[in-house]
């Protein structure tokens, strides 16, 4: 029984520990759409495949070493007046018995950690769909995300959309310094160097709206370098890949593709003839481009085809909304200082309405 | 030659007590300059890390800018592993090698004077940077490109970049010193395998700093020339130069660095547990043979910090089987640890409940560890907040839970007076507490997708919870440290008066005066057996030792003093100033005043070495 009985003035201590532990437990709930543990894609259902037998393993060995450790201390609890204990130096069975041990743990952790780094080294030749992998390069810039589709001739910014059951083969390059590729749902982090392409590849098996981040520090505005990915039906891959395609036409000519496209024309509206003029004025034109369709690598700023119906904006932060949109133009060294938006300087509110009317037919 | 010594009015006649200190090569005196500089700074780097806490308390805060942030992070990582962790434990280096071996001092007494005051001025010259708003902000990692002119124009990186070329020549000045020392100046009879496990630790960590040292002042050159005088090591638009490169010089020296941190602070451990457990550690030798294997392999695992650059399944595999080879040595570790708990009589004073919250924290540091060495799950892992939490097990719950035990443990042989127990075990209880609740929540916001040196984070995806009970946490942590600072001023005023031997040591050091006369041994001491001291208490038969009697020193010749170490320490300062100021450059890439701090530099050193023994100081 002696095993068990705490020392009275641990009593509180413990308590509180223990109390501090359930505020905590009941204090965080989801959801969780940027999670390791949730995979909803092949590379990322290995990862967390191989990690959770990890973590298994490890709790039971923790629960064996702090538990032998806490029996010891409750066992051998001693008076300053008691006698010495035995003089013991050592056991060398015992320690050859407690060396073999973790070395079998850990073989055991070695196997599946091998297969994985085999499985997931290679992107597949197949997609599950039986389509050979859909290309995408990715470019990291200070601080967002260029996404291209060379084989679709369409470039795209902060939203990476994909099309279900295709393996995504991404390759990977940095315009600047090195950022990292993250999408925790789908696939592990990899680095973007300015100087040489690393490569990455996942399937996506569910439709939605998820969550990434640039992974390594990159400077000043790392903290806010986000994107979504969009993993969407086939019909609404080719729907939003039409899209883009339509939307450069507008841009080029300030047409629809066909009449079918519901997007308002910028002749009918003078506010968004207004927002085009300006578009082209204030200077946005010298860095963004509205087109997707193979506008020149190395642009300065961001690609904003499509800006109309993104989710976020300013790299996958703020809510676009026209709140937000209208203070992001007015105001972007504020809302994030440091990024190379500089223009356009001294925009009135109703110029800038003017704008986001125009943006907002880019869908 | 000897005057009539055990006078302090005649030494303190001699020299102001400011003199004497800014002169001294007791290492002693070294030891406790080291401790109380290092203290500072890391008051220093936890109030960064209390600011941090508090940036990221909730989401979408404001209360630092980005710029300010990253210079914190930057800082709290420099700061905690050079200027904290690093010299904490090279005060009890420089108090106690030599004391456990049974030495007078350490091989080179002005040349530990001088590692001192390199470091202090290293430190110093990098927290310099935080008054003039140009703290260094790429990171304790450096990384190129972004460690570049190009990407960081500022003077920041260069404050960061030659504060730890600095710091560096300290490590390596006290690397060559301390392995000569243990080597060299152990008593008679004290062989290798009779050594306290704590030199043990020290010399394999020296080892360690003496090969990994080289390689980060080599790349911290290649990046002065890089952002100085326009070489391309790292840069990657001219011909040869790789991002890539400095990645891999720095955690071949980076990993290393890790052990160099957590190897003093096994040894301590080492110590403490025998002596409150009466029982002699279990398995020294495996002890001495896994702590030298973990040392070894420490040099085979660099790229484990690098598996998400991609560089192929035969390299992941390779680093992913060597990196969990290193748990089976720590496995023997802890085991061992906990074999010397068993069948002990435990005696539960402060520094043995901070040793045990050591074993308890590092297992769990040790299992995230091996989930790390898992290349594929590392993926997800690296640089997200699971690895911050990892490592803060282990180099919080591991270096500085068995930096503050040993402050405890040896607190009444460095200044002869015990450090309060109640307010001890307070202290313990709020570090503990305060611990778990800033790091373990940490794993959990790293598994759900928070990436780490992010300067805010937005709603909605689940981490506000999490961050909020680290923030409270580490504001426990906070009190936790001024209670010891309340404890040490409290004793201070008025402790208890230490004998010489409060805790039954097992060692050398508990044979002599608390706090030691100058010379440490008055007699040489003549080593038996290990654990010598417990040796002595059986062969007479006493379960404590006489107390010590205070003697006279007369005739012991001791090192004399020298300004020369702290005036070489200023001309090699001045020398990087130098660089600093003058910025960058395309022709002759040394100003004024780097050429007067080389030149100071050298005068002092040809000085030093001409400098005749002073023998009045003599006893």
């Amino acid at each position: 029984m002696r095993l068990l009985r705490l020392p009275r003035h641990w009593y509180r201590p413990v308590g509180l520990l223990s109390a501090v532990a359930l505020v905590l437990v009941a204090g965080c709930s989801g959801p969780y759409p940027q999670s390791t543990l949730t995979p909803r894609g092949d590379f990322a259902e290995m990862v967390d495949a191989v990690f959770m037998k990890t973590v298994y393993l490890a709790g039971i060995v923790f629960v064996l070493v702090e538990g032998a450790l806490l029996i010891a201390l409750f066992k051998f609890r001693g008076k300053p007046s008691d006698a010495d204990p035995k003089q013991i130096h050592g056991s060398t069975m015992v320690e050859i018995i407690w060396t073999i041990i973790p070395a079998v743990v850990l073989a055991i952790v070695a196997v599946p950690t091998i297969q994985t780094i085999m499985a997931t080294a290679k992107v597949p030749v197949v997609s599950p769909d039986g389509q050979p992998p859909l290309k995408v390069e990715v470019i990291g810039h200070q601080w967002y995300w260029e996404f291209r589709y060379p084989e679709l001739g369409i470039t795209t910014a902060n939203e990476l959309h994909v099309p279900i059951n295709r393996t995504i083969d991404l390759r990977m390059k940095s315009a600047d310094v090195i950022h990292a590729f993250w999408v925790p749902q789908f696939a592990g982090k990899r680095d973007i160097f300015p100087n040489r392409e690393t490569r990455l590849w996942f399937t996506a098996k569910e439709t939605g709206e998820f969550p990434g981040a640039c992974a390594e520090f990159c400077g000043l505005e790392h903290g806010r370098m986000d994107f979504y990915l969009m993993v969407d039906s086939i019909d609404g891959f080719k729907a939003w890949a039409g899209r883009r395609l339509a939307d450069s036409m507008l841009a080029y000519t300030g047409l629809p593709k066909n009449a079918a496209d519901s997007v308002p024309l910028a002749s009918l509206d003078a506010k968004v003839g207004q927002g085009r003029q300006l578009f082209a004025s204030k200077g946005c034109v010298g860095c963004h481009s509205l087109s997707s369709m193979n506008p020149f690598k190395g642009q300065a700023g961001p690609n904003l085809s499509g800006i109309g119906s993104r989710k976020m904006i300013g790299a996958g932060w703020l809510p676009n909304t026209d709140e937000n949109l209208r203070d992001w133009i007015e105001h972007t060294q504020k809302l994030k200082p440091g990024v190379a938006m500089l223009l356009p300087t001294a925009v009135t509110d109703d110029e800038a309405a003017a704008l986001i009317a125009y943006l907002r037919t880019m869908h | 030659m000897a005057t009539t010594a055990l006078d302090p009015a005649h030494t303190a006649a001699k020299h102001s007590v400011l003199v004497d200190w800014l002169t001294t090569v007791d290492h002693k005196k070294i030891g406790i300059l080291y401790g109380a500089s290092a203290f500072i700074f890391f008051l220093i780097g936890g109030l960064e890390a209390e600011i941090i806490r508090l940036q990221l308390m909730k989401p979408d805060s404001k209360l630092v800018s980005p710029e300010f942030y990253n210079q914190l992070f930057t800082m709290h990582g420099t700061t905690m592993i050079f200027l904290a962790v690093m010299p904490i434990s090279a005060m009890f280096f420089n108090f106690f090698v030599p004391l456990l071996i049974g030495a007078r001092d350490v091989a080179f007494p002005r040349l530990n004077a001088m590692s001192l005051w390199v470091f202090i001025l290293g430190g110093l010259f990098i927290n310099f940077s935080l008054l003039l708003n140009a703290a260094p902000n790429g990171g304790w990692f450096g990384y190129a490109p972004l460690s570049s002119r190009g990407f960081s124009p500022g003077i920041n990186m260069d404050f960061w970049a030659l504060g730890l070329q600095i710091l560096g020549v300290a490590s390596l000045a006290a690397g060559v010193n301390f392995f000569t020392t243990i080597l060299n100046m152990r008593a008679p009879g004290m062989t290798l395998m009779r050594m306290p496990m704590f030199v043990w630790a020290v010399l394999v960590t020296q080892v360690l700093v003496l090969l990994s040292f080289p390689v980060i002042t080599v790349a911290l050159i290649m990046l002065t020339a890089d952002r100085n005088f326009h070489s391309s090591f790292f840069s990657y638009n001219v011909a040869g130069g790789d991002p890539m490169l400095w990645q891999h010089l720095f955690w071949v020296f980076g990993h290393p660095e890790v052990y160099i941190l957590i190897l003093p602070a096994f040894g301590i451990v080492s110590e403490i547990l025998p002596v409150f457990s009466r029982k002699p550690l279990f398995g020294y030798s495996a002890m001495v043979f896994s702590m030298a294997f973990i040392a070894f392999l420490g040099f085979g695992v660099w790229s484990h910090h690098m598996f998400a650059t991609g560089m192929g399944p035969l390299a992941d595999s390779f680093f992913s089987l060597a990196t969990m080879l290193i748990a089976i040595p720590t496995g023997v570790k802890i085991f061992n640890w906990i074999g010397t708990l068993w069948g002990g009589s435990l005696q539960f004073k402060t520094p043995m409940y901070f040793a045990l919250g050591f074993i308890a924290m590092f297992i769990m540091g040790g299992l995230s560890g091996v989930m790390h060495a898992v290349a594929p799950a590392d993926l997800q892992q690296t640089d997200s907040y699971f690895v911050v939490a990892h490592f803060h097990y282990v180099l919080f719950g591991g270096s500085i839970f068995s930096l503050t035990a040993g402050a405890y443990y040896w607190w009444p042989k460095m200044f002869g007076r015990l450090l309060d127990e109640g307010l001890g075990k307070l202290h313990f209880w709020l570090m503990m507490i305060g611990f778990n609740l800033t790091f373990f929540p940490m794993h959990f916001a790293g598994l759900l997708g928070m990436p780490r040196r992010i300067y805010t984070y937005p709603k909605g995806l689940g981490f506000d919870g999490y961050n909020m009970a680290s923030t409270v946490g580490a504001l426990i942590l906070g009190v936790g440290f001024l209670v010891f600072i309340v404890n040490v001023i409290k004793t201070w005023r008025a402790g208890v008066q230490a004998p010489a031997d409060p805790w039954n040591g097992a060692t050398l050091e508990w044979a002599i005066p608390s706090p030691p006369q100058e010379w440490n041994f008055a007699v040489e001491p003549i080593v038996r057996e290990r654990d010598a001291v417990w040796a002595m208490k059986r062969a007479a038969g006493v379960k404590a030792l006489p107390e010590p009697p205070l003697v006279s020193g007369k005739g012991i010749h001791l090192p004399s003093p020298s300004w020369w170490p702290l005036l070489t320490s200023i001309g090699f300062l001045t020398f990087m100033v130098g660089i600093l100021v003058k910025g960058e450059t395309h022709g002759f890439p040394f100003g004024p005043v780097s050429l007067v701090g080389l030149g100071f530099t050298v005068f002092s050193i040809f000085k030093w070495s001409y400098q005749p023994v002073d023998h009045s100081t003599s006893h």
